[in-house]
This record gives C-alpha cells, sequence and structure tokens, in this order.
C-alpha cells in the first residue's frame, strides 16, 4: 500500500527520497496522482513538502529565484513574472494552475511540460538537493537529458536571469482545441537584440522529442541576424534540427515536422496567429 | 432560435401541436444545477466492495495459464474470479431478441481476441486494494497472428478471430456472408450510363467519451434479489443480459438507472452490469464496477469503423441511373451490435434519392480490434457521409449544382424504394429548400417549384426486373463472385415474413428454425400501378432538362383519414427491428 | 493500514473522516462524506467533472491528497444554493438550459463561482478561459458561456 509522508523540510524530504527507492515526490498531484488513480502506482510512500521555502518567490529582481513548489495561478499572479504569464496559461484550466507547480512541469512527460520549454530558453538552472547536504545548480538542459534515469533527488527550485526586455521573449503552444488543448507542440524563444541584431537567441520546443530540447539549428541560424525575412527564413530550413517529434493521439510524428516550421516562422514574425 | 415551419406539409399534420418552439423547464434540471441529481455512482452502500479486471496485453493470443494465487491472497481481497465462475460465460447482446450466435464471454477463457479483452476478475474493499492485486495476476499467453483489417480479415487462410464464426464474418439468416439488396440490373446500367464513378470511403473508430464513464453499484436485497445502480442507456437490455449471464430469472434483478453521464450509444453494452451482480452474489456485499478513464477510452466500445466502396453510373444530364454498394463494418473481435448496424445501413441504401437499380452487399467483418458498438446512427452515420460525398463528386462530374442535383435524384412520395417499399413521407427537397433559402444559396426558380408529394409515378413507382445471385452462400465459397443464377420478373416483391420471430442461429440449445426470405412469383402487387410489360428491363426515363420538367401536378392526394384519436400525433413508421411504432 | 483523521470544513460545516493515506478529495468527499455534487470523470485532470474550491481556489479534488486539506476550506456545487434560494449562478444555468445530461454542472459551476469571485464582469473570451478546464460533452458550451455571462451582470452575482 502506498504510504504519504509530509515533510516540513526540504532536506528531509530530500532525505527520504535519496533512501527509498520507492518513494516520489508529490508536487500539485497532477501527475503523480494520476498514476495513483489508476493503479500504477500502488506502493511506496508520496512524499509531500510543506516547507514554505518550497513556495518562495524571489521575483523582483534582475535573477529570478523561484521554488519548485510554486504553482503556475502564482506565476500568472505576479506582475514581476509577465513575460511567464502566455507559458503559465498555457498549462490547463484554472484547477489545473492552481495545482501544477514549476517542479512537476519539469518531469512531464511529452508531449506535456510547456513551462518547461519557457524555461530552456531563459537558460534556467536547476537546484537540486541530494540528501541533507546543500543544494546544487545544474542546466536545465542536463537535467532533461538525465530525467529519464531518475535518482537525482529532490528539485527545490529553478534559477534565472529577468529578460532584460521582456517584448524579446516569445512563447506559443500549438493545440488542436481551442481555447487550449494538449500540445501539438510549443515554442519558446529569447531573442535579444543587440544594435538591432540578435545576440546570444535561445529557442526551445516542447513535443518535437522525449523532452524538451533546445532548438540549436535555429538559435545558429539567428545569431548576429536581423529579425528579417531573410534570417527568419534561414531559422525555418534550420527548424527541425535535432528534432524526434512522436505519433501521439495529439499528432503524427509527420505532422509535427511539417508545422513546426510554419509555427516558428510566425513566431518569429511576430505574427498573432 | 427554434422556428416551426407550419406551412411545409400542413395538410400532413394535426395543427395542435403546443410545445416545440417553446422554452419549457426541464423537470430534472433543479437536480442538476444543485448536484443533488444522483447518478449510477452517487450512492452510499456500507461495506461495498470494488471489482477490478485484468485485462489482455495482446490482440490475438491463446491463454496458457492464469495464476490467481498470488492475488487472492493480496490485502483486502475477497474474490477473484475467472472465466469458470461466469454461470453462462458466453453471450452476444442481440440474442434478447433472439439475433446472432452468443460470441462472447464476459472473462475470457481460452484465448484473447483483442488487447484489453477482461480475463480475471478482482474485488476487493477498495479500489487501491484491487488495483494493487491486479498486478499479481499471472497469465501466461502465446501469441497469434492477428488481422486488423476488414478485407484482409475476409479473405481464405485469415486468422480466425472469433471461433463462433470462423469465417471472420457474422452469417445472416445463417445462408449469407453478408446482407444482400437487389434491386434492377445494375451491371446493366452501369453499361449504359454514360460515366460510372466509384470511390472508396475509409471512417475511423470513434470513442464516446462520456464525462460519466461506464459503471454499475450491485448490492444485495431484501427476499433474494439484487438492486443495480446502472448507467444503461438501455436500462432494461442490461438487465436481461446480466440475468442471462448470472443465470437468474431477470425479476430477481432491480435495476435503477435513466440517468446517464453521457452515453452517445456507449452504454448499451452492459459492460459492467453482469460481473458486478455476479459479485455481489458471490460475495454477499455490494460491489461496484466502473471503467477508469484510460479502461473507457480504450476499452469501451467505440463507433465502428466502416470502409464503403461506392459505385455509381450517371448520366450526362445529372440523373444516377445505378448504384452499386460494397461496405465492410469493422465488428472488432465480438459481434455485440454491428449485425444491426449493416442492417441499418442496407435498409438506408441508397440513400435519400430514386435510383432505379442499386445492389449492396454489407458486410460485418471479425478483426482484432475492441468490439465497436451504436453511437448515434450508427449504421447510417457513415455510409451517409460516403454518399453524400459522392453525391458532390457526381455533381460536379454531370457539371451541375450540387443542391440542384440533390433535388433532381431526391425520393418523393409514390417513388418504388429499392427494398420493394413505397417512399411515403419523404422530405429531402423541402430540406434543400429551406437549407438553400437560409444560406441564401441560388435555386433555381424551377427546383424552389418542386414537391416531394408529386411526381414519385409511373416508371418511379414499379419495381424493375432484377437479377438475383448466389453471392457469399455460407459453406460454398466458390459462391464469392458467383454470376447472377435467375432473374425476378419486374414487379415482384418480397412475401413478408411470418409474425413468428426470425430466429437466427442457436441459443443455448434452443430450436433454430430457418427462415430465409421467399419471393413471391411474379405478380404486381396491389398496392403499385398496373404492372406494365417491361419493353426493356431499363426503360430509358424521359428527357431531362435540368432542371427537372416541372410535371402539371395531378390533384394532391386526398388528406390521410383524421387520426382515430385526438391524442396521437404523426405517422405511423415502421422499424425493422422494432416493428410499427409511432413517432 | 491506520486510517489517518482529517478535518476540514465543507460547505461551511466543520466536517471529519478517518482517510487512507493516498485517499483523494474526491473519494472522501464522496464515499467518506456523502457529498456526491463532485464526479469522477478521468481521475487524471482532464474533464474538470470533480472541481471544487479549496481556500477559494478551484482545485481538482481527484488528484488531492485529503490529508492535504487538513483545516481547510472546502466548497462544492452542494453548498452553493442559500436553502431554497439558488445562487445565481445555478439559476442562470437553468434558464439557459446550460446543462443536457448533467454530469460536468456541478464542476462547471464551481469553476464559473472560481471565475466571478476574481472577475465579476468577465469577457467572453475570459468565461471561455474560466471553463477551459471542464469538458461538456453534450451541450456544447454555448448556452453554459450564456449563463455565466448573464449570471455576471444579474444582482447578487458578486456573492461567494
Amino acid at each position: 500500500m502506498l504510504d504519504v509522508r509530509s515533510c516540513a523540510s526540504l532536506s528531509e524530504a530530500s532525505g527520504i527520497l535519496l533512501g527509498d527507492r520507492h518513494a516520489r515526490l508529490v508536487g500539485g498531484g497532477t501527475l503523480v496522482m494520476r498514476d495513483v488513480n489508476e493503479g500504477r502506482l500502488t506502493e511506496g510512500t508520496l512524499v509531500r513538502v510543506v516547507d514554505p521555502v518550497f513556495r518562495q518567490m524571489n521575483a523582483g529582481g534582475p535573477r529570478i529565484e523561484l521554488g519548485a513548489g510554486v504553482t503556475m495561478a502564482m506565476v500568472l499572479a505576479s506582475r514581476e513574472l509577465a513575460f511567464l504569464h502566455p507559458a503559465a496559461r498555457g498549462i490547463g484550466g484554472p484547477a489545473i494552475r492552481t495545482m501544477a507547480t514549476i517542479g512537476g512541469n519539469l518531469f512531464a512527460d511529452t508531449p506535456y511540460g510547456d513551462f518547461t520549454v519557457a524555461l530552456l530558453a531563459l537558460d534556467a538552472q536547476i537546484v537540486v538537493q541530494a540528501g541533507y547536504g546543500s543544494g546544487r545548480a545544474m542546466p536545465l538542459e542536463e537535467f532533461l537529458a538525465a530525467r529519464e534515469r531518475g535518482g537525482q533527488g529532490l528539485v527545490t527550485g529553478v534559477q534565472f536571469a529577468r529578460p532584460q526586455n521582456a517584448s524579446e521573449f516569445h512563447f506559443r503552444k500549438v493545440a488542436r482545441v481551442k481555447p487550449k488543448g494538449i500540445s501539438v507542440l510549443s515554442i519558446a524563444a529569447h531573442l535579444p537584440l543587440s544594435g538591432g541584431r540578435v545576440a546570444q537567441a535561445r529557442v526551445a520546443y516542447g513535443a518535437m522529442a522525449p523532452t524538451p530540447i533546445r532548438a540549436r539549428g535555429v538559435e545558429r541560424a539567428l545569431e548576429g541576424k536581423a529579425l528579417d525575412a531573410g534570417a527568419i527564413q534561414a531559422a525555418k530550413q534550420a527548424a527541425l534540427e535535432g528534432c524526434r517529434p512522436a505519433t501521439d493521439a495529439i499528432a503524427s510524428e509527420w505532422y509535427r515536422r511539417e508545422v513546426m516550421p510554419v509555427h516558428l516562422g510566425r513566431l518569429l514574425a511576430g505574427d498573432g496567429r | 432560435m427554434l422556428e416551426m415551419r407550419k406551412d411545409i406539409f400542413a395538410d400532413e399534420r394535426d395543427d395542435n401541436l403546443n410545445v416545440i418552439g417553446k422554452g419549457l423547464q426541464r423537470q430534472d434540471m433543479p437536480g442538476h444545477v444543485t448536484g443533488r441529481t444522483r447518478y449510477f455512482d452517487d450512492h452510499a452502500f456500507d461495506g461495498m466492495l470494488h471489482l477490478k479486471v485484468v485485462r489482455s496485453p495482446h490482440a490475438h493470443a491463446r491463454i496458457r495459464s492464469i495464476d490467481i494465487a498470488a492475488a487472492q491472497r493480496a490485502p483486502g481481497v475477497k474474490r477473484v474470479l475467472r472465466g469458470a465462475d461466469v454461470p453462462v460465460n458466453k453471450n452476444t447482446l442481440l440474442s434478447l431478441i433472439n439475433f446472432g450466435k452468443d460470441d462472447e464471454p464476459s472473462l475470457a477463457v481460452d484465448k484473447v481476441s483483442y488487447k484489453g479483452e477482461p480475463v480475471v476478475a478482482i474485488i476487493a474493499d477498495s479500489e487501491a486494494a484491487a488495483l494493487a492485486a491486479r498486478q499479481l495476476v499471472r497469465i501466461d499467453y502465446d501469441l497469434l497472428p492477428n488481422v486488423f483489417d476488414v478485407e484482409e480479415a475476409l479473405k481464405p487462410g485469415a486468422p480466425v478471430v472469433n471461433e463462433t464464426y470462423p469465417g471472420n464474418y457474422f452469417e445472416y439468416h445463417q445462408r449469407y456472408d453478408h446482407q444482400k439488396l437487389r434491386f434492377g440490373d445494375v451491371e446493366k446500367a452501369f453499361a449504359q450510363a454514360d460515366m460510372v464513378l466509384e470511390h472508396r470511403y475509409q471512417m475511423s473508430p470513434i470513442e464516446h467519451a462520456p464525462t460519466e464513464t461506464n459503471g454499475s453499484i450491485a448490492a444485495p436485497e431484501q427476499n433474494g434479489r439484487f438492486v443495480v445502480h446502472s448507467c444503461a442507456q438501455g436500462l432494461f437490455f442490461a438487465l436481461g443480459t446480466a440475468a442471462k449471464i448470472v443465470d437468474v430469472e431477470s425479476n430477481r434483478l432491480h435495476f435503477i438507472g435513466g440517468t446517464v453521464g453521457g452515453g452517445f450509444g456507449g452504454k448499451v453494452d452492459a459492460l459492467t452490469e453482469p460481473l458486478a451482480v455476479l459479485g455481489a452474489m458471490l460475495t454477499g456485499k455490494p460491489v461496484r464496477f466502473v471503467l477508469d478513464r484510460e479502461e473507457e477510452m480504450l476499452y469501451g466500445s467505440p463507433r465502428g469503423a466502416e470502409r464503403i466502396y461506392v459505385k455509381d453510373g450517371l448520366m450526362r444530364d445529372g440523373r444516377i441511373v445505378a448504384r452499386s454498394i460494397r461496405s465492410y463494418f469493422d465488428a472488432g473481435a465480438y459481434t455485440r451490435l454491428s449485425s444491426y448496424a449493416a442492417i441499418k445501413c442496407t435498409a438506408h441504401l441508397p440513400g435519400p434519392y430514386w435510383i432505379p437499380n442499386v445492389a449492396s452487399d454489407v458486410y460485418v467483418a471479425y478483426t482484432n480490434r475492441c468490439p465497436s458498438t451504436a453511437m448515434r446512427g450508427f449504421g447510417v452515420t457513415a455510409v451517409d457521409f460516403a454518399l453524400e460525398v459522392q453525391m458532390d463528386r457526381l455533381a460536379e462530374a454531370a457539371n451541375l449544382d450540387p443542391m440542384e442535383f440533390r433535388v433532381l435524384n431526391a425520393y418523393r412520395d409514390g417513388d418504388m424504394k429499392a427494398h420493394r417499399r413505397v417512399a411515403k413521407n419523404t422530405a429531402l427537397i423541402e430540406c434543400v429548400q429551406v437549407v438553400a433559402e437560409k444560406a441564401n444559396w441560388p435555386l433555381s426558380e424551377q427546383a424552389k417549384r418542386q414537391s416531394s408529394l408529386t411526381g414519385g409515378v409511373g416508371e418511379r413507382a414499379l419495381i424493375p426486373a432484377t437479377p438475383l445471385d448466389q453471392r457469399g452462400q455460407i459453406g460454398r465459397p466458390d459462391t464469392r463472385n458467383a454470376p447472377s443464377s435467375q432473374v425476378l420478373p419486374a414487379g415482384t416483391a418480397r412475401i413478408p415474413l411470418s409474425k413468428q420471430p426470425v430466429m437466427e442461429g442457436d441459443r443455448d440449445g434452443r430450436a433454430k428454425p430457418t427462415q430465409v426470405p421467399r419471393y413471391e412469383s411474379a405478380q404486381p402487387i396491389a398496392a403499385l400501378p398496373p404492372y406494365q410489360p417491361a419493353q426493356t428491363s431499363n426503360p430509358p426515363a424521359p428527357a431531362y432538362q435540368p432542371p427537372p420538367a416541372y410535371q402539371p401536378s395531378p390533384p394532391p392526394p386526398a388528406p390521410p383519414p383524421a387520426a382515430p384519436a385526438q391524442t396521437q400525433h404523426g405517422a405511423v413508421r415502421f422499424s425493422s427491428v422494432f416493428g410499427t411504432r409511432r413517432r | 493500514m491506520a486510517k489517518i483523521p482529517v478535518q476540514f470544513r465543507l460547505n461551511g460545516s466543520d466536517r471529519a473522516a478517518f482517510v487512507d493515506a493516498p485517499e483523494t478529495l474526491l473519494n472522501t468527499l464522496r464515499r467518506g462524506l456523502g457529498d456526491f455534487a463532485p464526479k469522477y470523470g478521468c481521475g487524471q485532470g482532464t474533464c474538470g467533472v470533480c472541481t471544487v474550491l479549496v481556500d477559494g481556489e478551484p482545485q481538482l479534488a481527484c488528484l488531492t491528497l485529503s490529508v492535504a486539506c487538513e483545516g481547510r476550506e472546502i466548497e462544492t456545487a452542494s453548498g452553493m444554493a442559500d436553502g431554497p434560494d439558488l445562487h445565481p449562478l445555478q439559476a442562470a444555468f437553468m434558464d439557459h438550459f446550460a446543462a443536457q445530461c448533467g454530469f460536468c454542472t456541478p464542476g462547471m459551476l464551481t469553476a464559473a463561482r472560481a471565475l466571478l469571485a476574481k472577475n465579476p464582469n468577465p469577457s467572453r473570451d475570459e468565461v471561455v478561459e474560466g471553463i477551459s478546464g471542464n469538458i461538456c460533452r453534450c451541450t456544447g458550451y454555448e448556452p453554459i458561456i450564456a449563463a455565466i455571462l448573464a449570471a455576471a451582470s444579474a444582482p447578487g452575482a458578486r456573492r461567494a
């Protein structure tokens, strides 16, 4: 049978997670409780964190720190995080957003996990606490690559630099249901302009590989260019580099490959569609 | 938004309808908005047990062994059921109306025929305990070759999906591997047509996805009876099915339902009631069996996929002179309601159009897919899609406006339908006229003047000479492509079958009288216009100038005699399965 | 395994239940406390028929651990009417024929209530967003949207 442990501190929780192979952290419950309800998770320990640090937000300055237990609703309630509102609003309906956490989104299997796509385009660092020690930061991309292997301890938060100019951060989720549904794909792009030219572009995709991925071909195509028709065309041509989309109930691999360059082109062109 | 068009068919209807078009509050609405409406699952029982089934992970496999020992010992488990525990472990839904052979077990015994087929049922004192014990059941399988395509399934040598029907087709009248319709001579008409167009239409299975998943709760009552709260759309269907499978008289079951959280056809299969009742009988406790969402989506039966070939003979002036249909219903692994769907499909052909030569062969094929079932017009919806897409293609080929094209070919009262019944209460022309008006679609003055009430006369009211073939006779594979063997002379009508139910196949060892439709000799039936010796079996139709030449209408038919009682409205219609009913 | 006591307020009354450790709030409300307004539809957060308010915020009871509700304020569709007086949303749902089978209605009402509590005069798009986590499989959404918009402009709509 399943047990539930409520932990008053992060170190207590990470200690349990490290010591018990059958322990799973439950944040908002939107991933783990589904497995419980459908009988895939019947043994072990569900670990809850009630430490207020887990839900702490530090969003005022140039370096933003969000606890892993921060919910999508909390992001939407923060004016300082307005540039992340499109990504947060793309997660479920209001009830899901009251529950779903940033930390949980990092573990959501494709085609879910759209908020993580936004974090990837922000070059976010993940803070992981293994055992009772203090946390250490690792690049999100590295974390995602290692995610399937599991056993990394407790994700306590994410950190990233605030975009200098919020209008240089773009997010788009493409679904077949209006106003929203599960992702056909999602795209996040941070395109800082320096002297009218893109510098240090970061573009990330959701649902185009087993985890959210960086679109390095697109980043290269845009680097040092003005966002004109030629650059956008070059980016579209490089759009599918590194993509390994799946065929699932939402879309086929073929369809995802077909429409990704189209949506990328619209995002880069500032087309509202 | 509702509009009552009293100008159309005014003489066919009592004009005392006083509800349509008015906003009347529904009596169940207060319950819905206050959360007090009780669905099947909204009932509390002390000591209720929960039933979960172990499903096959394979589409087609022989069961080598089932080991339930560990599951039986698991905490909270009260009882584990296998096929041998089910009193009558083979059923077909329509056996309640003596239609089809029992072909589907409640719990699979020696083989599984689709992914998700239930094999073992676990009854425990909580859902969590039942789910945990489910993982302890060990079933060894030997994989069998499978077939997922309807036409592949019908080929010789295809894997046998359902041993009750070893040819992978439902057997009609114990004689044919399909539903057959013959009216006139399509081959001859194709040869004489200006154009022949054939297209293939492939549908997908569709899950009903009701917000409330399938489920039921069965609980012991007093006097050896059981109360069953059920999601069933057909409550007495579920009752009869449960009574048969658990082998009790139906008066020992007290079914309560009718409040359904979305059905759309997906709650007629009695997916949970029999095992819930059996569980309650064996444990003496209330037993709840509810599908979870994943089960509902994957293993709740869907609308069956259909593959439809439509071949039409078309004249340049827009008349359709022949229509031939070959259609395959994907029943999945078991019959459920697909046998009925093919009958509905055949009864619907060739669509709401008068066509002088019609032939159709509609097959129900078994594949290693989840069994399919009823869904909103099943049997008709898909073929209608195919036919209407085909109609647009024909209109384009004839260079005619698609709306005018439909008016030209529409049924009119008095037309002889391909089923040798006279068309009555036809209304396609009026529907097209109203739709065109609403959509600001330009319709010619002549098309606007057409009426369903007139024009169904002359050649249109006759039964043409009809070649018959022996195609698809069961036990005679050589007849699959048999040529015509006999010609029914023009005017030959079918003799109505006797009032006794048609017994098809055997059920529980009962007698199985065989009744094959017979045809009366070549005599005109009384209700038809005088029989005219045909110059050819396919007389040339009067020249057509699009839109159709409007003939001076004969005096309108006398209004039908007043209904005997003031309370009766509308026309009496005939249903092929349920007999005469009033609608 | 030992049961765990949980206390919370349900529709304004103090209630207590003994629950299994991984038990969901949905099971506790329905099987433990007899409030059948929240329904089971999917158990995976996609349908919204189990939507309840926890401390005024919409949550899905099928994904919420009961032990996490200790001391919280839970509200369901059962508690919306004030005795015989329907909540303006309930009245508007009746007037606009905003239910067919009725199964999604309690969750839909609760989602609408959460929306109007935050945003008493929502635009049509905001209403659509507000019920975007709730699936209605039969009526279509138009009458529901119309009902919520009508309730928003009705007197007394701000009543929580």
